[in-house]
């Protein structure tokens, strides 16, 4: 793989996370990610949603009007997630259940829409598809993430399977109810992102008055 | 040169070659995205709808199994199902009926089609379905050779939603076994509750019907007393969920009256299965 693709699907992992460090598709991430199971069922539609879409946009890009464009990369993207959502309920029907409409969100996945307008429609359809997979890949590494913590503390449980015996069922676990409600995504997210910036300080967004005195060094 | 315009006159492509902006173009390429996206959909759709209608079956069937207790995590469902004999049963005089075939019996087909259905008057039509079948399946559980529990298919208003669930009674024709809903589209964590696992087992051993013979059984608000006058009668109503929690109460007065299974289980009460 040449170094340009590698680039393209490892960058937005942790050092241009859609999540991390753009700071899109948290609604999603806030709902699906109670437990595993849903987390990586969602995971697995977002990204293959934006990569077919970044596919199929780039393919037509140098024909779409640009008074229509926005429409036209629409059009795309709902139908995709349509055709996801049906596969889902024909092969996972109880996953599909418990998403329920966050599947059919997907087309308002700030994710999805900002690869198709920022790179695809500036790129070839090989990259477009991978930068496609990367940004999918950057948002599943956070449902995961978020996923473990609201699912191992929230049920004592990963994939379902018993880790932590609750007190419910004769176990010495408290399961701390917070965790399975949204907010708690938001002080996850929030926490990880703090540590990935402490980690990466080229994440830190720059004070708008001190930007004369940066060079180079801000985030793109 | 006269060679190279005719070509391209006859090339269905020739419009690639057009201005991104000229109107025609944008026309011509809206058309196209939609043409295909729509072809795209809609070969999907109707080639998994087979299989969306098999596990949509599978999980009514399912839904039966849990609301008679019967249900547990990793059953195979067909062959738990197979102790649940399906019958029809006309709501008019409450007896069985053999006019169709009871496993192929579609009930929301058979709501639609006016040979099949009765309009419900407005001042009777508590659970705002405005149309119901004159037959309905009953689902019975066999255990031994008796019948052990009786499921009932109902349907009503609720916030936004028709909502779709079984009662299970047992065969007594009076006591509740369970109450589950298997598809709503109420507002998920208010209305959206009437899937919680807690209060559904509130349902467990409630009365339907009282002394006289009227539907007793109804959603308060607040919590049931214990103790208090009519306690067997009572659920508690889901907090912050009035017009989702009234919708049970309309639709189980709707469908254990006059114009619901009444009828039907006046004779099982009477009579026995």
């Amino acid at each position: 793989m040449s170094n340009e693709s590698k680039k393209i699907i490892l960058d937005p992992l942790i050092d241009n996370n859609p999540i991390g460090l753009q700071v899109l598709g948290i609604c999603s991430a806030l709902a699906v990610t109670t437990n595993l199971g849903t987390a990586l069922v969602m995971s697995l539609a977002l990204t293959s949603v934006t990569a077919f879409s970044n596919l199929s946009i780039s393919m037509i890009r140098n024909h779409v009007p640009s008074a229509i464009r926005i429409i036209v990369q629409m059009t795309i993207i709902a139908s995709l997630v349509i055709v996801v959502d049906q596969v889902l309920k024909a092969y996972v029907y109880d996953l599909s259940k418990q998403l329920s409409v966050f599947v059919g969100l997907i087309i308002t996945n700030c994710i999805v829409m900002g690869r198709a307008e920022a790179f695809a429609m500036k790129n070839p359809p090989g990259l477009s598809f991978l930068d496609g997979i990367g940004n999918g890949l950057g948002y599943s590494i956070v449902l995961m993430f978020v996923g473990t913590f609201r699912e191992l503390l929230g049920s004592g449980k990963l994939f379902g399977v018993e880790i932590l015996t609750t007190v419910n069922d004769g176990g010495w676990y408290v399961p701390n109810g917070l965790m399975l409600l949204p907010p708690s995504a938001f002080f996850i997210i929030g926490l990880m992102i703090w540590a990935v910036r402490t980690w990466r300080p080229a994440q830190v967004e720059v004070a708008d008055f001190k930007i004369k005195s940066v060079n180079g060094t801000e985030a793109i | 040169m006269s060679n190279d315009t005719k070509k391209q006159a006859t090339n269905p492509l020739n419009f690639l070659a057009l201005s991104n902006d000229s109107t025609a173009k944008t026309f011509i390429m809206a058309t196209l995205v939609c043409l295909v996206c729509a072809v795209f959909v809609s070969v999907s759709a109707v080639a998994l709808k087979p299989l969306q209608q098999l596990n949509k079956e599978l999980d009514k069937k399912k839904n039966i199994l849990q609301v008679a207790g019967l249900y547990h995590e990793g059953d195979d469902i067909e062959a738990a199902f197979a102790k649940i004999d399906i019958k029809l049963v006309d709501l008019e005089t409450g007896d069985y009926t053999t006019e169709f075939d009871a496993a192929s019996y579609d009930v929301r087909k058979a709501a639609k089609d006016p040979d099949l259905n009765v309009k419900i008057p407005k001042s009777e039509d508590l659970a705002s379905i405005r149309m119901r079948p004159t037959i309905m399946p009953v689902y019975q559980v066999q255990e031994e050779g008796k019948v052990t529990q009786l499921i009932l298919p109902i349907n009503g208003y609720g916030l936004w939603s028709t909502l779709y669930g079984f009662l299970a009674v047992e065969n007594d024709g009076q006591t509740i076994v369970g109450l589950s809903y298997y598809e709503h589209a109420e507002t998920p964590g208010l209305g959206g509750e009437v899937d919680n696992p807690k209060w559904k087992k509130m349902w467990s051993g409630k009365k339907i019907y009282d002394a006289e013979g009227d539907v007793a059984i109804k959603v308060i608000k607040g919590t049931v007393v214990s103790g208090a006058s009519g306690e067997q009668y009572q659920v508690d109503g889901l907090a912050g969920a009035t017009l989702t929690s009234r919708g049970v109460s309309n639709m189980l007065k709707y469908w254990m009256g006059a114009q619901g299974y009444q009828a039907y289980l006046t004779k099982i009460q009477a009579n026995g299965v």
